[in-house]
């Protein structure tokens, strides 16, 4: 198949190619975060030694396993964009930072009110938990950083190198549990398996996690289109637009 | 249904788990699109102003 993918990485072109594709993730993943969320909730059995709040794994691991691989994802592009300079990669950064930094803060959210039945605390400085709260001060700092700098060239290469040099917080979020003992629960997911062992909590998990993949890629779409509008607002292209000249 | 929403007397903490992650989906959208809307509205007046000249 001859795609020409340099093609796709013209603003131009992804602005029109990223309208089409995010309303179709944003449908899907409304279908499975429907179907997800009723085999978790209502579905799948009581678990045997937490009861029902283990059903905030269904919401919690998913988050947290986005919230690693979105700025994994984010580092990628903002490595791209600083090594041959395309405009398309650091606005797709910017525009994964907000919903990387959200499902950092759930992650943690729903951890601490996991934590409180579970292990009678909301917050413990063990490894794994301190590594995500670093997580979420990342993604902070990668905005921050980037609105600091008028000049959005500049901006870009300066958050670029915050990102890249912060991606060494992701294997130490990811091995944690293993290296350090801690009071969190050993890993659920690895690359290739899933440490679930009822089927009906297995399907529950694996929904929301493509659920909550496929929204955050319908948002991220929907908000590197305005990223693309602002930042070439004086070409031709834009001034073209359908939706400006109505 | 009631036994539903108790969750086995955990429902506070499932609630709040499964309500925030809604509110924070809900806020992201609202500011997504609030965002485009402005960035339109913008370029169309930068737009209106080109045309007048």
């Amino acid at each position: 198949m001859a795609i020409n993918w340099f093609k796709y990485s013209a603003p131009s072109t992804f602005y029109g190619l990223a309208g089409k594709i995010a309303p179709w993730c944003a449908g899907i993943s409304a279908v499975l975060f429907a179907a997800g969320l009723y085999i978790g909730l209502v579905v799948a059995p009581t678990d045997a030694t937490q009861g029902e709040s283990y059903r905030i794994f269904f919401i919690h691991v998913p988050t947290a396993i986005l919230s690693m691989f979105l700025y994994l994802v984010m580092a990628g592009y903002a490595a791209i964009g600083l090594i041959f300079n395309t405009r398309l990669s650091a606005m797709m950064a910017t525009a994964l930072a907000p919903t990387g930094a959200l499902f950092t803060f759930i992650a943690l959210w729903t951890g601490a009110l996991w934590g409180k039945p579970t292990w009678g605390t909301w917050w413990v400085w063990d490894a794994r938990l301190t590594s995500e709260l670093i997580l979420l001060f990342l993604y902070i700092g990668f905005m921050a950083l980037h609105s600091s700098i008028d000049d959005p060239r500049r901006a870009d290469r300066a958050a670029a190198l915050l990102a890249i040099v912060g991606s060494v917080n992701v294997p130490i979020i990811y091995y944690s549990v293993r290296w350090w003992n801690s009071l969190h629960q050993g890993p659920t997911f690895e690359v290739g398996r899933v440490a679930v062992y009822d089927d009906t909590m297995r399907q529950a998990f694996l929904l929301m996690l493509f659920a909550c993949w496929l929204y955050a890629a319908a948002v991220v779409l929907w908000r590197v289109r305005s990223i693309i509008l602002e930042r070439e607002r004086s070409t031709q292209w834009v001034a073209e637009l359908k939706e400006i000249r109505a | 249904m009631s036994e539903f929403f108790d969750m086995g007397g955990r429902g506070l903490y499932v609630w709040g788990s499964y309500g925030v992650v809604l509110l924070v989906f809900i806020i992201e959208i609202w500011q997504v699109r609030h965002k485009r809307k402005m960035i339109l509205q913008q370029l169309r007046s930068m737009r209106e102003l080109g045309d007048e000249e």
